[in-house]
């Protein structure tokens, strides 16, 4: 069968769509697990250790039950888009997996504009949030979106501005170039992390803020809002808002690996490149989101803002000045093309 | 309008309706039964009002038709956090009625339990403080602990919470040496679980910003409002009763009073952080002063304890005071007294007015809690939404006793 065009080319796109549907969701529930027991272990838990064998299946065991109970839309409500907004969420973060290099060209769409159109799709989805709230008709999950559309919109601005850093010295902004941009004869050593190392950090804690990870958990910060947007979402909505976020999460992971961490290259100069790679590089990440999960405090609004507005945005778009500055004078690590 | 919550502000063109939301009876940080009216303007915090009642038994009237040693057990139901501290007030009222010294043994275990109240106490509440400002580990960690001095509180009573384990008269039974010594060990590796939990927290820059000149109470304001234990030591006064009106044996032991300095929430949290490291010092000094007496009875085998056991298979008086002590009770003399003890909340008092027979005419507890409530709208006024679960669990309330 020709898969170039026509027919056959659908075929392939669709068959390709579903392997990494399938692939993100299974490992997410799996990672989801991880994150549970990683939370129980830090608090002398045991964690999940029923269902199945270590408690693995735990995970499907909830999906069952999310699936199976009943939906209860709230009489209030706008119900199209009370319904709309877990969808939005859930088919955003999962649409920015398409760009997404898993390999040398292991990549379903191999646009020019990446992370730009990841930059989009992470933007895009504030409305999940925003529209899940306000379409509960409830004063916990109101006051839960408009918090959020503030802290995503604000962290966002700089994750820009750390990506542009990352774009003067790649000179691309495809996602697999910026890989390749690092592949280097010193290893772990010729990827981003190392020139642009501060950023890391922020990028890191931005990525924190845009997921509404602790401690920026305020849009479901329990101990003011209960549980914020999330309020009125029962059953297969609610899985829907739970995946969605925890597929975000998983993206930031892959972006800061890919952006930083030199993607499927190995980090050691003699080893073979792959995908293992990445999925290591991704692990590590998750295993550093959780265990902050399970450490910090959480934010208050106004000291959120500041953190954003006046500490890290002013801090990377320095950073962009910089980064131009060697660039211009050609200082290796940050000008290569 | 109508409505006394909604006040309306007009602009010029139109009117803005605040935001009103109920906070709790069944929200995760409203500790218990307590339901908050609050009134936001945006993020701030307008007007706080709270609603309690949720958790009203009626114990002080349920109190007067009962005998003093039927009533004895209520008081583990006050503040449930330190069941014995409560117990404790109760026993010394009648006690000064009666007249009654207790043995120096037993005085020693009632410190010593009251100690291990107030550890108990400050576990659980800087640990939900910390919760209610968004770090879910220290409670995990505080619960272990916690669950320790729960199986003490079980192997001297046989209950691990509504223990009724102080009586008028004394303890109602001895502690055996292995028990002792298993506090002794549990009072040498506590310290280490306090520095871990501070650890997570006391330095934690973003535990402190959220603590630190967050519901600041100044002297005056403790005056005014009535508060007592942390709350006012918090804001720089050395006033614990264990030390400027000392009962029980408080007076034989060594120990500091941790003072705070900015009356915020964060200094509650150190001051509870400091006594509970306090605490450990006087149980292991009661623990070798325990040694020193062993033996001596725990109970004064008068009017208002029952008989030894052996007697009672001997003795017929011993039999039928048996019988009319747990039927009848014992009787108070006349007259009205009010004792305080330094929960660890903070004064509990009971005043009790006796008119000279076997149950109390009149009993009005004093609990800290409810007073620290009270003044709620006052420290939270002008604050964000976020700050009044933080200053909520600063005031650490129990809604067993402020309910009562």
């Amino acid at each position: 069968m020709d898969f170039s065009h026509g027919f056959g080319l659908i075929l392939l796109i669709t068959g390709q769509c579903l392997l990494i549907t399938i692939a993100v969701l299974l490992s997410l529930a799996f990672l989801m697990f991880a994150d549970r027991k990683i939370w129980a272990a830090v608090q002398m838990r045991k964690g999940p250790n029923v269902v199945g064998v270590f408690g693995l299946l735990q995970s499907f065991a909830d999906f069952l039950k999310y699936i199976f109970k009943e939906i209860i839309i709230p009489a209030g409500s706008d119900k199209v888009v009370f319904l709309l907004a877990p969808l939005i969420t859930f088919v955003l973060s999962l649409i920015a997996w398409s760009v997404i290099p898993f390999n040398n060209g292991w990549v379903l769409t191999d646009i020019n504009v990446g992370i730009l159109f990841i930059f989009a799709v992470a933007g895009l989805e504030v409305y999940g949030v925003i529209m899940g709230g306000w379409a509960s008709n409830s004063k916990y999950p109101f006051l839960g979106s408009l918090r959020s559309a503030a802290q995503m919109i604000s962290y966002e601005v700089s994750i820009g501005f750390i990506i542009i850093g990352i774009l003067i010295s790649t000179g691309s902004l495809n996602l697999s170039k910026i890989v390749l941009a690092q592949d280097g004869s010193y290893g772990i050593f010729s990827w981003y992390w190392l020139p642009h190392f501060p950023m890391v950090i922020l990028f890191f804690i931005s990525a924190l803020a845009e997921t509404n990870r602790p401690p920026f958990d305020l849009p479901e910060a329990e101990a003011e809002l209960v549980a914020g947007f999330q309020v009125e979402y029962s059953s297969t909505p609610f899985l829907l808002f739970m995946i969605g976020e925890l597929m975000t999460v998983v993206l930031m992971c892959a972006l800061i690996s890919i952006l930083f961490f030199g993607g499927w290259l190995s980090p050691i100069p003699l080893l073979p490149d792959g995908i293992f790679w990445l999925v290591a590089k991704i692990l590590l990440l998750f295993f550093m989101f959780s265990m902050v999960k399970a450490i910090v405090p959480r934010f208050r609004y106004d000291q959120l803002m500041r953190l954003g507005w006046k500490v890290f945005l002013p801090m990377s778009l320095t950073w962009v000045v910089i980064v131009a500055t060697l660039a211009q004078f050609g200082i290796s690590g940050y000008v290569r093309w | 309008m109508a409505n006394n919550y909604q006040h309306e502000k007009k602009t010029s063109e139109n009117s803005i309706r605040n935001f009103n939301i109920n906070f709790g009876p069944q929200h995760p940080a409203a500790h218990g039964v307590l339901r908050m009216v609050l009134e936001l303007d945006g993020e701030i915090v307008d007007r706080c009002d709270p609603h309690i009642g949720l958790l009203h038994r009626g114990t002080e009237k349920l109190m007067e038709s009962r005998t003093y040693l039927q009533n004895l057990p209520y008081f583990d139901r006050l503040d449930y956090v330190a069941p014995m501290n409560q117990e404790h007030a109760w026993c010394l009222a009648i006690e000064k009625l009666l007249n009654v010294q207790i043995s120096y043994r037993a005085s020693l275990i009632r410190v010593l339990y009251c100690e291990i109240g107030r550890v108990l106490n400050h576990l659980l509440n800087i640990t939900t403080q910390a919760m209610d400002v968004g770090a879910f580990t220290p409670i995990s960690w505080g619960f272990e602990e916690r669950e320790k001095l729960m199986v003490f509180y079980e192997r001297a009573c046989g209950a691990r919470l509504h223990a009724a384990y102080f009586r008028p008269g004394g303890v109602h039974q001895d502690l055996s040496d292995d028990l002792l010594n298993d506090i002794m060990d549990w009072s040498i590796s506590f310290p280490k679980v306090v520095n871990d939990i501070e650890e997570l927290l006391t330095e934690n820059r973003i535990f402190k910003q959220r603590n630190v000149d967050i519901g600041i109470v100044s002297k005056d304001e403790a005056f005014d409002w009535g508060f007592s234990g942390v709350m006012v030591r918090g804001s720089g006064l050395a006033w614990d009763l264990r030390r400027s009106q000392p009962y029980e044996c408080y007076n034989d032991f060594e120990f500091k009073i941790p003072i705070g300095k900015n009356g915020d929430c964060y200094d509650r949290y150190l001051c509870r952080v400091w006594e509970m490291k306090e605490s450990v010092k006087i149980v292991q000094q009661s623990i070798e002063k325990l040694s020193m007496c062993k033996g001596d009875d725990v109970l004064v085998r008068g009017k208002i304890a029952p008989p030894n056991r052996v007697d009672m298979k001997k003795s017929m008086e011993a039999l039928i005071h048996h019988f009319k002590l747990y039927t009848e009770g014992f009787h108070v003399p006349k007259g009205e007294i009010y004792v305080s003890v330094e929960a660890p909340k903070g004064e509990f008092g009971v005043f009790l007015v006796s008119d000279g027979t076997n149950k109390p005419y009149k009993v009005k507890l004093r609990s800290p809690g409810f007073l620290h409530l009270a003044a709620i709208d006052h420290i939270c006024r002008g604050h964000q939404l976020a700050d009044v679960s933080a200053i909520l669990g600063s005031l650490d309330v129990v809604f067993g006793e402020i309910d009562r």
